[in-house]
């Protein structure tokens, strides 16, 4: 939760550069800020949200500490975005995971899910048929519940995200195309070729090992989209050939998610920790670390699929789909989530 | 332990002038060392505090509208020093004010059209992307990527003078002596604002309530120094430019965002609630340069600015909350003022206001009459509460006492031969076309085509 002593912080942090401006060029949430005369809460998330914590903000700043009034806007906006992940969280309760949720939690709850999984096996000698192992139908009953239990919740947190009464401008009419701006994190390299990770340090790395990340994720996404096409309403059943589209798709979204995650893991170590939330490194970590195991068990299955070692490594990669699964709504995943509401508010506010 | 470095070129001065030498002399081919006062943190001098730089262009730019010639931007120098520069100079600094976007961005500096809600500006003034502090973080960069050495934390205390020039240089940091020999000197050491012995010398007591807007670490020790040892001055001695700030703001580095834009709005008064000066003499960006000035010759320099609910919304928000009350009474105990009198003089003020039509945007006819000294414009009765008052002090931006110099950036000496191998750059030689006055922008065009010229004179000689 936003305590009022850091909603009165990134009050004083937006109130200077309120008065300063000269970050104007550098993303929206100056562009936005510069909308609003005073920050209430809401805006305070929404200013947070629209960050995309590129930091070069930071390195212009002539108050960044240790000049006495002590700016750090990517610090102070990282740590309100914390908080609002907390507030717009359903169920309400849950909102305690998102501090709590460290590596440690997240492989806890794969492992769980592999034990619960494991009696639901059928067979522990099948190869090449997956369903064999763990019939279709439970399959789809237990992921289908997860992921519909996954989607409202985010939708929930989205719609809380979007509620806040916010002092800004009244809606003009989208004015850029802000899921494009997401879908090409815009934002993270607007003012330059490149964000930053320390003074007049720029790559573009960050950017391409997310982009490696999340699309590798929504290509993993349509792979097995697809593979539930084929058995469903073509009837075709698996396993399916290198060649198919299903394989195809999982095996390029699973390198990408393989990259991706190493590359953000190594980018974080080299990125000045003064940019972001310490606090949230086990957030961070946990959603990499199960993004990672995801796709390399998944590209082990694939790998030894007709081999022995197949039923075991099925419950293994399950129970980590399983495990990052559950934790999408309480953990890094949701600031895609509030980005892009920020992103698509920023868009209708008349400028 | 003193310990000795030889170098082509020493520049003394890290801010916006002593970079464009180091890189320039450095272009040159001459090996280059800059001495900066400040730590690491704190490096740029004032500098880090700007954002926009004046430039000339006869056709409109990928930045600027329309043309801004020579002879306009020259004019517009004239005008604000009231005569008070040397027009070789100006006219130098001018046209080499085209070449300084590119010269900026060839180092990977950002530059962008004029901020929002910055007036009359998109003509004449290229901004940098995040301000004078990123500008100077790109010029670092660029710096030690060429090879450039700069010693952080380092007073220069003292010049070894030799054969008409600058033998040696004694730099002090934390942990160390060391004695510089350069084949040139650039002097880059700014103005002599933030030393505030000496502006008692020149203010008395008066200095104490002043507030120094820009870096603590212009000491003014090399300008001192030249001076004494023969080094012909430019500028007058005693004068600063000043706008009023937030009395809050801290003694140093409070940069623009202690700057307040309401004086036109309301009415100011000083510490016996009196009002002094025609707050609606014109626009604001016109005239806040001469309200530094105007408080510091009040009575503790101290004034307030009171303004009513009316103008809420109306000035750039400061980054400190006014002093909010529901009538002039409380508004005054708030401000430790009398009670008795400000009511007297805001009463005073309101029947003298004549209607009008109020447009903030224009010099409208909103206006006192009978009143000394009158309210010409944006006159409006101040009756609606809450009541806001600022407290308002001077706020120095920078001195203009300096060391003449030559087109070539060559030091005079009072012989009136150029110092042999010293040469300046930025404010402290900016005296010799801003004499008196400001226009905006015009301090880093300076500092720029002076340090460009300076470091590469330098340069060329050491590698002769």
């Amino acid at each position: 939760m936003l305590s009022p002593e850091s909603l009165t912080e990134a009050q004083h942090v937006l109130t200077v550069c309120n008065a300063c401006r000269y970050c104007e060029a550098y993303c929206p949430v100056f562009q936005a800020m510069e909308t609003r005369t005073s920050f209430a809460r809401g805006d305070v998330m929404y200013l947070a949200n629209l960050c995309h914590n590129c930091g070069e903000c930071l390195y212009a700043c002539q108050y960044a500490p240790p000049h006495e009034f002590g700016i750090n806007v990517p610090r102070v906006l990282a740590e309100t975005r914390l908080a609002s992940y907390e507030e717009y969280c359903w169920p309400a309760f849950m909102s305690g995971m998102f501090r709590q949720n460290g590596v440690a939690v997240s492989l806890t709850l794969a492992v769980v899910s592999m034990l619960a999984l494991w009696p639901l096996v059928r067979s522990r000698d099948a190869v090449d048929d997956f369903y064999a192992v763990i019939p279709h139908d439970v399959m789809v009953g237990i992921f289908g519940c997860a992921g519909a239990f996954v989607v409202a919740a985010l939708a929930i947190g989205f719609y809380r995200s979007r509620g806040p009464a916010l002092s800004g401008p009244a809606s003009g009419g989208p004015k850029r195309p802000a899921l494009l701006d997401a879908l090409t994190l815009r934002h993270l390299h607007s003012s330059g070729p490149d964000c930053t990770s320390d003074v007049d340090v720029r790559t573009p790395w960050r950017r391409y090992f997310h982009h490696c990340t999340f699309y590798g994720f929504a290509l993993c996404f349509a792979s097995t989209t697809v593979a539930a096409m084929y058995h469903v309403v073509f009837g075709w059943r698996a396993p399916y050939a290198y060649t198919s589209l299903p394989v195809m798709l999982g095996t390029i979204g699973g390198a990408g998610l393989l990259i991706g995650p190493l590359g953000l893991l190594s980018q974080r170590n080299r990125r000045d920790p003064k940019l972001g939330d310490p606090a949230q490194a086990g957030l961070d970590l946990s959603f990499i670390v199960m993004l990672l195991m995801t796709s390399v068990t998944g590209l082990l299955l694939l790998a030894l699929r007709d081999r022995g070692a197949m039923p075991a490594l099925l419950v293994v990669h399950l129970g980590f789909v399983l495990g990052l699964f559950v934790t999408l709504p309480y953990g890094k995943f949701v600031h895609g989530i509030y980005r892009t509401a920020a992103l698509l508010t920023f868009s209708t506010e008349a400028h | 332990m003193v310990s000795d470095v030889a170098v082509d070129i020493a520049v003394l001065g890290g801010g916006n002038a002593g970079l464009c030498a180091a890189l320039a002399a450095r272009q040159r081919g001459a090996s280059v060392l800059v001495i900066e006062g400040a730590p690491k943190t704190f490096r740029g001098g004032n500098s880090r505090h700007t954002r926009n730089l004046r430039s000339m262009h006869d056709a409109p730019t990928d930045l600027l509208i329309d043309a801004y010639t020579e002879d306009e931007f020259v004019t517009d120098l004239v005008r604000v020093t009231g005569g008070r520069t040397d027009e070789v100079l100006a006219r130098r600094v001018v046209r080499d004010s085209a070449a300084c976007p590119a010269w900026i961005r060839s180092f990977g500096g950002r530059l962008q059209p004029p901020l929002k809600g910055t007036l009359h500006l998109d003509r004449t003034n290229v901004f940098f992307v995040g301000g004078g502090k990123a500008l100077m973080n790109s010029y670092y960069a660029a710096a030690e990527r060429l090879g450039i050495g700069v010693m952080y934390d380092a007073q220069v205390t003292g010049l070894d003078m030799a054969d008409g020039g600058i033998r040696s240089t004694s730099v002090r940091q934390p942990a160390a002596e060391t004695t510089i020999t350069a084949k040139a000197v650039v002097l880059a050491a700014g103005g002599f604002e933030s030393n505030l012995d000496w502006l008692k010398q020149i203010w008395g007591d008066a200095a104490d309530n002043f507030i120094i807007r820009g870096t603590p670490y212009n000491t003014g020790a090399v300008l001192r120094m030249m001076l004494d040892a023969g080094a012909q001055s430019v500028g007058d001695p005693s004068q600063f430019h000043a706008v009023a700030v937030d009395a809050r703001a801290p003694k140093f580095d409070g940069g623009i965002v202690t700057r307040l834009d309401c004086v036109s709005l309301g009415i100011v008064v000083n510490r016996h609630g009196e009002r002094f000066y025609d707050e609606g003499e014109d626009f604001w960006p016109k005239r806040y340069a001469i309200w530094g000035r105007l408080v510091a010759q009040q009575p503790d320099q101290i004034a307030y600015s009171i303004v009513d609910a009316k103008s809420a919304g109306l000035f750039m928000p400061s980054v400190f909350p006014p002093m909010a009350a529901a009538s002039i009474g409380e508004l005054a105990r708030l401000l430790s003022l009398s009670p008795e009198a400000l009511e007297r003089t805001v009463a005073a003020f309101n029947r003298a206001v004549r209607p009008g039509s109020f447009d903030h945007s224009v010099l409208d006819d909103c206006r006192t009459t009978g009143l000394t000294p009158e309210k010409t414009h944006w006159a409006r009765p101040i009756d609606t509460p809450p009541f806001w008052g600022y407290p308002l002090r001077p706020g120095i931006t920078f001195t203009y006492l300096g060391l003449k110099v030559d087109e070539r950036a060559r030091v005079l000496m009072t012989s009136g031969k150029p110092a042999a191998n010293i040469y300046a750059a930025g404010e402290i030689m900016a005296g010799n076309i801003l004499g008196q006055g400001y226009v905006a922008g015009v301090g880093m065009t300076i500092g720029t085509v002076f340090g460009r010229i300076a470091g590469s004179e330098a340069g060329a000689r050491a590698v002769a």
